[in-house]
């Protein structure tokens, strides 16, 4: 991980004492509702439904196990014992009081943590695939390039008051797409160079939400020490030229849209011009400083005859090690993912307990690290052939060895009606109810890879879009209904759905979802996934079943 | 009189800004005046024979409108009429950076503490904070934090470029 330096660590102290003094001028009648409302938001506090909702950033999804004790104390302390695990790998807090903010901010100081940007109309929280680092598909670790762009946005004084928000992911895998770049603001590609040399290419103009839509590349190669001076000439032409009259047509993607990406693409290389080659340039020295804080950590020799046997004998352990383990690029080693989408359990969520235990198994198991994942999971990325059984027994305990990664109940969703005050519907219960309906885990893990995503409005927290089954909630006269979406992809590529046909009631759409799911064991081939089954066939077919 | 930051202490504002309506029967006879950026392009001679004259520049005014008479002012203001609306802060950027201005860049309208320390980095010198508001408790909004990652105006040098 990062490892602060100083002066890093006095950063987050002033940001502590400003906030704190904020609050105060606030609570003292000093700043009104709406310029208290920009810089609680900068820090990631909602006024939601019930309570605040307070968003600590968790950059790039990496936690060590001292933060995760931490969070542990805050939940216990200042919310109502549980945390919530976002789409955008960071943890939110759902009934912290607004005068206690101040306080959880110095708790979290004190171990590096913060809550800066983690909302508002500043750059977000930088993210990047959940096992980062241990892909043995990706060309190069893309944490230190996140860790690089994390510092030039925290704070940068020309883009905290942009159009709208704004988000940045990055990726090192080839043909894939599993920090969901195309989707983003800015999607970030690392790639490499004639001559090897490492390079990005830049994507803007995608994002979710209301009019979804994927970016286009703007920077077809963009050499490593032109990193930062080419993101700050895209977000300048951003910020000088987004709509700012309409909140509804103010993200970049609008903007780039609007202008078509070659007219972007220009007015980026002029402001580029002028900045390459100049002090921000990034030093050999500075990346090779952050790319050392990501060293492999000191992985053993490991012999994987005793897993092979309690892979043969043990059939629950063989089932989750195939569906919630994955391949490392260290001989020997697996990447876990801890499921949090047990049935009845609110995705995401997560216990101070939980959080406490999380934090053993990561010292014990992980080199003391753990990932969020987008999930709405959590990844122990650095798990020895060896440990695997204990692990296992010890994940199952916990209820976080459900074998259903990437299967239909592993939902994503949002908080929806039961917290968020912009729902439409609620999700949580929904996400239950489809749970309830495949219960079955061995006709589960025969339908195969199914991403089911829920969002209680067009907002798209739950990223309904890109599920290759996508849920929206949507309000009529009053009324909670649900709209269909099928065929988005979060996968291989990013890719927005299409709509089924006109939207269900809420004691509709679990067998909607199911019919849905037998028309695809009717049509599929023999092993074809339920993206690849509706490629083939098409949305027509699911229309007749569903509406004919 | 009213007050104003400069350069990081509180002094009499000796410049008032005019909106166009107040300009519709001319220029005062006397007095420091901002002038819209329309007002300028159109009146521009008359307005360098009268001296005393700045301009300011709405958001959706760029400072290339103003490029070539940057050396005949004294003082750029950046108007913000809500303090959400960020492209003042590209805009002081490009005065300073881009086109090498000299002269005051001061930050007009909805100008609050809380901003104070980022309009610094981009190249303010100059504050009219907002009436309401104790200028000398914005004052310390100067102050907010004493370490940087990014270059900015005041040192174009990135925190890891830095002796
Ligand atoms: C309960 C409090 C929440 C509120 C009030 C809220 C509000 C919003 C709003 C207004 C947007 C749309 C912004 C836009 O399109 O410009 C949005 C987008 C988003 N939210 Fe939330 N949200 C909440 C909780 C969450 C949670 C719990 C997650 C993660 C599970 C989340 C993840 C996201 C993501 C990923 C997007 C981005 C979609 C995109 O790319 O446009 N939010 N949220
Ligand atoms: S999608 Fe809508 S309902 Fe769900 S959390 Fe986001 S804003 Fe709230």
């Amino acid at each position: 991980m990062y490892v602060y330096q100083e002066h890093d660590q006095q950063l987050l102290e002033e940001r502590v004492a400003q906030y704190r003094d904020q609050t105060r001028r606030y609570l003292a009648g000093e700043l009104s509702e709406d310029e208290f409302l920009a810089l609680r938001l900068q820090n990631g506090l909602y006024i939601q439904r019930y309570a605040p909702m307070l968003r600590i950033s968790v950059p790039y999804g990496l936690l060590a196990s001292r933060q995760l004790r931490r969070l542990a104390h805050i939940v216990r302390t200042y919310d109502k014992g549980f945390c919530h695990v976002s789409t955008r790998q960071n943890i939110q807090l759902n009934w912290p009081s607004v005068e206690e903010v101040p306080d959880i901010l110095a708790e979290l100081a004190d171990v590096q943590m913060h809550a800066i940007q983690t909302s508002g109309n500043c750059i977000r929280n930088i993210t990047t695939d959940e096992f980062a680092g241990v892909n043995p598909k990706e060309i190069e670790d893309p944490r230190p390039w996140c860790e690089i762009i994390r510092q030039w946005s925290t704070f940068n004084p020309e883009f905290a008051y942009l159009p709208r928000k704004f988000k940045i992911a990055v990726n090192a895998v080839p043909d894939a797409d599993p920090a969901l770049i195309g989707v983003h603001d800015i999607g970030v590609q690392l790639v490499h160079g004639a001559n090897g040399e490492t390079g990005f290419q830049v994507w803007a103009g995608g994002g979710l939400g209301r009019t979804p839509m994927t970016g286009s590349v703007i920077g077809e190669f963009v050499p490593w020490q032109d990193l930062l001076p080419y993101l700050e000439s895209i977000l300048r032409v951003y910020n000088k030229y987004g709509n700012r009259d309409n909140k509804y047509k103010a993200r970049i993607k609008i903007l780039v849209k609007a202008l078509g990406a070659d007219k972007y693409r220009e007015l980026v290389e002029q402001e580029f011009a002028e900045l390459k080659d100049g002090p921000m340039t990034l030093t050999k020295e500075e990346v090779e400083r952050i790319q050392s804080c990501f060293s492999a950590p000191a992985y053993q020799t490991e012999d994987t005859a005793a897993l092979e046997a309690k892979l043969a004998e043990d059939k629950a352990f063989s089932r989750w090690y195939h569906t919630n383990t994955r391949a490392h690029k260290q001989a020997g080693y697996r990447a876990v993912t801890l499921t949090l989408k047990k049935t009845g359990r609110v995705p995401g969520d997560i216990s101070d307990e939980q959080l406490e235990a999380v934090a053993d198994l990561a010292d014990q198991y992980s080199f003391g690290v753990l990932r969020n994942s987008h999930q709405q999971n959590m990844v122990l990325a650095d798990v020895a052939a060896s440990d695997l059984y204990d692990l296992w027994k010890a994940l199952d305990a916990l209820g976080f060895a459900t074998p259903n990664l990437g299967l239909i109940t592993d939902i994503v969703a949002c908080p929806g009606g039961d917290l968020c005050a912009l729902a439409n519907a609620k999700s949580i219960p929904v996400a239950e109810s489809i749970q309830r309906r495949f219960d079955n885990m061995d006709y589960v893990h025969d339908l195969g890879l199914i991403d089911l995503n829920i969002s209680g409005c067009m907002n798209a927290c739950g990223h309904h879009h890109i599920g290759h089954i996508g849920i929206l909630g949507v309000d009529k006269k009053g009324k909670e209904f649900y709209q269909v979406t099928l065929g988005g992809r979060g996968d291989r590529e990013s890719r927005v759905g299409e709509k089924l046909g006109p939207s269900f009631e809420s004691d509709q759409i679990t067998d909607v979802v199911e019919n849905i799911i037998k028309l695809y064991v009717e049509k599929r081939l023999e092993n074809e996934p339920f993206i690849d089954t509706y490629e083939r066939i098409g949305m027509d077919p699911f229309k007749e079943r569903i509406y004919g | 009189m009213g007050k104003v930051i400069i350069d990081g202490a509180i002094a009499d504002n000796q410049w008032q800004r005019l909106e166009s309506d107040a300009l519709e029967s001319g220029v005062p006879a006397q007095g420091k005046i901002i002038v819209p950026l329309a007002y300028w392009q159109e009146n521009r001679d008359t307005l360098i024979a009268r001296g005393d004259v700045a301009v300011w520049l709405a958001p959706g005014e760029e400072p290339k409108d103003l490029e070539d008479d940057l050396d005949s002012l004294p003082l750029v203001a950046i108007h913000f009429p809500a303090f959400k609306d960020g492209r003042g802060y590209s805009y002081a950027r490009e005065l300073r950076t881009r086109y090498g201005f000299k002269g005051e860049v001061r930050a007009t309208g909805d100008v609050l503490r809380d901003q104070l320390f980022y309009m610094t980095r981009c190249g303010f010198n100059a504050f009219e904070v907002r009436a309401d508001r104790n200028i000398e408790e914005a004052l310390q909004g100067l102050k907010d934090f004493s370490i940087t990652y990014q270059g900015d105006v005041n040192d174009p040098k990135p925190i890891y470029r830095r002796a």
